[in-house]
């Protein structure tokens, strides 16, 4: 997809500027999942094959709920089943998280893609793949903290949840969100989804949820996938939902200094040759050293 | 070496040598170009010489193996002649006089210092870029992310300092003029062999003269 109505903030791998006259003054737009809604029916997997016209291979059971068994190129959405015994009120919770791209502020995965316009943020922070530019290098599975992004046996081009940027554009919410029946996923602006979100925290303290919260990780600048968790002390417990997700260490060197200062290197090499040359010259063999070698080998045995 | 070449030069390298000398120079080309494309966004356009993007990925890793493979030839050949040596610590307390041109009559073997350090460091190279270059190849290997990431910066790393070492490489090819002509039609001058590596040069001329 281009630009459409969305106006594109950052774009892997370009160094100006990208259009952006058009912002996103609504506000930034975000989904909340509020995983203590979730019955775990998925619906919203099944509105998201449908509206994307994805259809993965049918696999088999691997004894969880959890079906297919992981995100792939055909499935941008997967409900993660966790069995959880609480050891303080000794219940046994069926956590329910609906896994998929995060739309962080600061991605990951745009920032190490090396191919430019192959992963773009709109305005309104919905991070797009745009596959027509993919190399299929797989970079921004390296770069994403999250481990969403998945490479297509069939193109090797890399896929992922588009927060439906195609609805959202022309003023729809994202297939998950329009069909989800007990209304645990809901999409708006940030902003009121932050509202949304304190209003459900209050709630589910009341009814002793003492640790519910909001998980919005600061670590990549927030996400526009946020969700409501009851236990927000211990985001682990929904099937590895990282504590403090970032962009690795190793990335940050690799698509941040490492490149002024690899090219720089190289340039500094090659203009120490050069000026080496300018001042020095060439080092020749000259008559006399030809000399030298014929009278030595004249004199050898 | 022993080979008797016209009057007045020294054969240095054989022919299958200087074949698989140019395998590796071209394999390392084409890989620096690739690579470069894909390190930083302003090299991007270099995709355009190995046909896109999507080519430029799926030919880097071959190449890098083809690259691998025919160094390590070239290095069965010639690494004995790449220990370092007591003479070596001369000619490096020399290297003002090297730079300026003024090396005269420094004890040297087939090869200087220099090209030895450079070899080991290629060799350093040669045996990371592999290491990490795999673990980077999705198509083929699947490491766990934080290997990977760890490998691309390394690899990134490592490529940074081999193509300053054949910068170096090749800029020494340039400046020591006769040199190339050992890598093109496999001889040098004796005035050449005996300027600049005077042990080598007594070595292989002692006992075959007429
Ligand atoms: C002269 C040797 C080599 C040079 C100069 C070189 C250089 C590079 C560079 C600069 C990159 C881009 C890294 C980045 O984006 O930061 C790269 C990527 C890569 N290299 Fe190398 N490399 C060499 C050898 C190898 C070898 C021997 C292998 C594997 C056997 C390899 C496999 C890869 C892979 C898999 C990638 C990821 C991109 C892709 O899939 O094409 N490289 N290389
Ligand atoms: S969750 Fe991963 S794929 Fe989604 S925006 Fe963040 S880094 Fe990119």
């Amino acid at each position: 997809m281009s630009l459409q109505s969305l106006d594109i903030i950052r774009r892997s791998a370009t160094t100006t500027p990208s259009p952006q006259a058009r912002g996103a003054h609504a506000g930034e737009v975000a989904k909340l999942i509020d995983v203590s809604k979730c019955i775990g029916c998925k619906a919203c997997q099944v509105a998201c094959m449908e509206w994307n016209d994805l259809r993965d291979e049918v696999g088999s059971c691997t004894g969880s709920y959890t079906n297919p068994p992981d995100l792939s190129s055909e499935s941008w959405t997967l409900m993660r089943f966790a069995e959880y015994e609480n050891p303080d009120s000794g219940n046994l919770e069926w956590l329910i998280r609906k896994d998929g791209c995060m739309h962080c502020a600061d991605p990951g995965c745009l920032k190490a893609c090396p191919s430019p316009g192959a992963i773009v943020q709109y305005a309104n922070g919905i991070v797009d793949f745009h596959e027509e530019n993919c190399i299929g290098c797989g970079y921004c599975i390296t770069g994403c903290p999250f481990n969403v992004p998945r490479i297509s046996k069939k193109d090797s081009k890399a896929y992922k949840c588009t927060l439906c940027s195609d609805r959202v554009a022309v003023g729809l919410e994202p297939a998950c969100v329009k069909t989800c029946p007990t209304g645990a996923i809901v999409f708006g602006s940030k902003d009121d989804m932050k509202q949304h979100a304190a209003e459900r925290i209050e709630d589910l303290k009341s009814r002793g949820f003492e640790h519910a919260g909001l998980y919005d990780p600061a670590g990549v600048g927030g996400t526009h996938v946020m969700y409501v968790l009851h236990h927000a002390d211990k985001p682990e417990l929904y099937s590895d939902l990282p504590a403090n997700p970032t962009i690795s260490a190793a990335v940050g060197v690799w698509k941040g200094i490492a490149k002024p200062l690899g090219l720089l290197a190289m340039a500094a090499t090659a203009a120490f040759g050069f000026l080496h040359y300018l001042r020095r010259g060439p080092s020749e063999v000259d008559k006399a050293d030809e000399e030298a070698a014929r009278r030595e080998l004249e004199n050898t045995p | 070496m022993t080979e008797a070449g016209k009057s007045g030069e020294i054969v240095r390298y054989s022919y299958a040598t200087r074949v698989n000398h140019w395998i590796v120079a071209i394999c390392f080309i084409l890989l620096a170009l690739s690579g470069l494309a894909l390190f930083h966004p302003a090299l991007f356009w270099l995709t355009q010489l190995f046909g896109g993007g999507p080519w430029t990925r799926i030919l880097h890793p071959f190449v890098g193996i083809v690259w691998a493979i025919a160094f390590v030839l070239l290095a069965a050949k010639v690494w004995r002649d790449n220990f370092l040596n007591s003479t070596d610590r001369q000619w490096l307390g020399h290297i003002r006089e090297v730079l300026d041109n003024r090396d005269d009559g420094l004890p040297v073997g087939k090869y200087n210092a220099g090209q030895k350090l450079l070899f080991w460091l290629i060799v350093l190279c040669l045996l990371g870029l592999v290491a990490t270059g795999l673990c980077m190849w999705r198509a083929y290997f699947a490491l766990p992310v934080d290997i990977v990431r760890i490998a691309s910066m390394l690899h990134a790393a490592f490529a940074t300092v081999l193509i300053c070492a054949i910068v170096v490489h090749i800029y020494a090819a340039i400046w020591v003029k006769g040199s190339v002509r050992a890598m093109t039609r496999g001889t040098v001058s004796d005035g050449w062999a005996w300027k600049h590596h005077r042990l080598w040069f007594r070595d292989v001329t002692r006992g075959q003269q007429k």
